[in-house]
């Protein structure tokens, strides 16, 4: 019961969207359709479980009085306030007339994406700049043809995004070196790697999906492989 | 209150960037906060886009409604039953569901769009000719050459089945050089994206907050 139902439902699910690739008709196409939707509504329930389980973690900690209990209560409240502001925007702005949606600009939850979710985020992800710019000065060293072949490409692809390099070598010729020869890499020799990556990956994702649909890879539902 | 919003903005941003001098409790209350918002503000959007346009709006408010969503919706609150250890291993109906049809969507699928067709642009138009004379575009031709000769020796290279030795070493050897130049490319194209959003930052605090730059 709790591997025989979960096993049969992966297999189930697989079969009808691999066979709906090639017979996109009646019964398939349809039920493409309806496993489509029900994935649609259990995604969104897998985010609430994750923001749930947040919660819950956060109470324990404060529970516990963890040393890092004063930032859990920052989560708590941080996360409740955002879902009060966000359900408050959604069913009010759907009693007006016209409806208003919980995104639209001038709600309160588009000021908490303005002013509180983007200023975070943007600045936690630029500041990976510094980190990638330290860890490129360890990493680039042209030790050996590898190593060398990685400094010129990542210096010629970041040389011409810019316009400075073009412009250091302007006295010397017009042409734009650094910016011709960075697409030069990205158009050919990048798409070249990129291609035999991806030609990898796909064979990779189909035998492992093979290995799911037919039961023998069971670590999604608790268990191991075999 | 536009002020004040960009203040608090320009503090939060602040509060990220005091961590590059060393962690601190500013930095750790702006990262509760960016981890407690971020997790309600995409369980707001995906309750209101899936949950309520899809379910609610397909399987209870319609003039015919789909019934067969409503499997969708238990199948969705048995996830939550992870949340109860007793009961937790029910949430793994759901996650069979998830993980089947990812499975055969991506079987067959991500083998057509990344194997089969990027096999075939490799291989066909070899030869590039100019769109309006017909003739031979040779840079563009030596370029497909390179893709061509990359794609086949990187693939050597990930064959394993194989020792690495001779001629078979030698084609993956050159693919190792294509990979490195992939690798190169691509880090220095992250390092740009992420110089952007700093760049961006820097000119909201100038700009925006400060009104020094304008």
């Amino acid at each position: 019961m709790r591997r025989q139902i979960p096993i049969l439902i992966t297999t189930i699910a697989g079969l009808v969207f691999a066979i709906s690739y090639f017979i996109p008709h009646d019964p398939f196409g349809e039920s493409e359709s309806i496993f489509g939707d029900w994935i649609t509504i259990v995604q969104a329930f897998a985010v609430w479980l994750g923001a749930l389980n947040l919660l819950k973690i956060s109470f324990e900690k404060i529970s516990s009085k963890s040393a890092d209990r004063h930032y859990a209560a920052i989560i708590i409240v941080s996360l409740i306030g955002t879902l009060a502001v966000g359900f408050y925007d959604g069913y009010s702005g759907m009693a007006q007339d016209p409806q208003v949606s919980f995104r639209d600009p001038g709600t309160n939850f588009d000021w908490l994406y303005r002013f509180i979710y983007t200023p975070l985020s943007a600045t936690m992800f630029s500041m990976l700049a510094f980190f990638v710019a330290s860890a490129s000065y360890r990493a680039f060293r042209a030790r050996n043809v590898q190593a060398t072949l990685l400094l010129i490409a990542g210096f010629f692809v970041m040389g011409g995004r810019v316009p400075l390099f073009d412009m250091m070598i302007s006295p010397i010729t017009d042409f734009p070196v650094f910016s011709w020869f960075a697409d030069w890499i990205m158009t050919y020799p990048n798409t070249a790697g990129q291609r035999a990556i991806m030609i990898g990956i796909a064979l990779g994702i189909m035998s492992s999906s093979l290995r799911i649909i037919l039961g023998i890879e069971r670590s999604h539902i608790g268990g191991g492989s075999g | 209150m536009e002020m004040i919003s960009i203040w608090i903005a320009a503090i939060l941003t602040l509060g990220i960037f005091s961590f590059l001098y060393k962690d601190n409790p500013l930095y750790k209350a702006c990262e509760a906060l960016f981890v407690g918002v971020s997790a309600a503000y995409w369980a707001i959007v995906f309750y209101f886009d899936n949950i309520y346009k899809k379910f609610y709006e397909g399987a209870v408010t319609a003039e015919e409604p789909d019934y067969f969503l409503w499997i969708g919706a238990i199948l969705g609150l048995l996830f939550l039953t992870r949340l109860v250890p007793k009961i937790g291993w029910v949430s793994r109906w759901p996650m069979a569901l998830i993980v089947g049809a990812t499975a055969g969507l991506w079987m067959v699928g991500y083998f057509v769009s990344n194997a089969m067709n990027q096999i075939g642009n490799t291989i066909s138009n070899i030869i590039a000719r100019d769109e309006l004379t017909g003739a031979i575009a040779w840079g563009e031709t030596f370029g497909t050459m390179v893709i061509l000769v990359g794609v086949v020796s990187g693939l050597v290279y990930f064959f394993f089945s194989k020792e690495h030795k001779g001629v078979f070493g030698a084609t993956a050897k050159v693919g190792t050089w294509f990979l490195m130049v992939t690798f190169g490319a691509s880090f220095g194209y992250t390092v740009m994206s992420r110089m952007s959003l700093l760049i961006g930052r820097v000119d909201f605090l100038l700009g925006d907050w400060l009104g020094i730059l304008r």
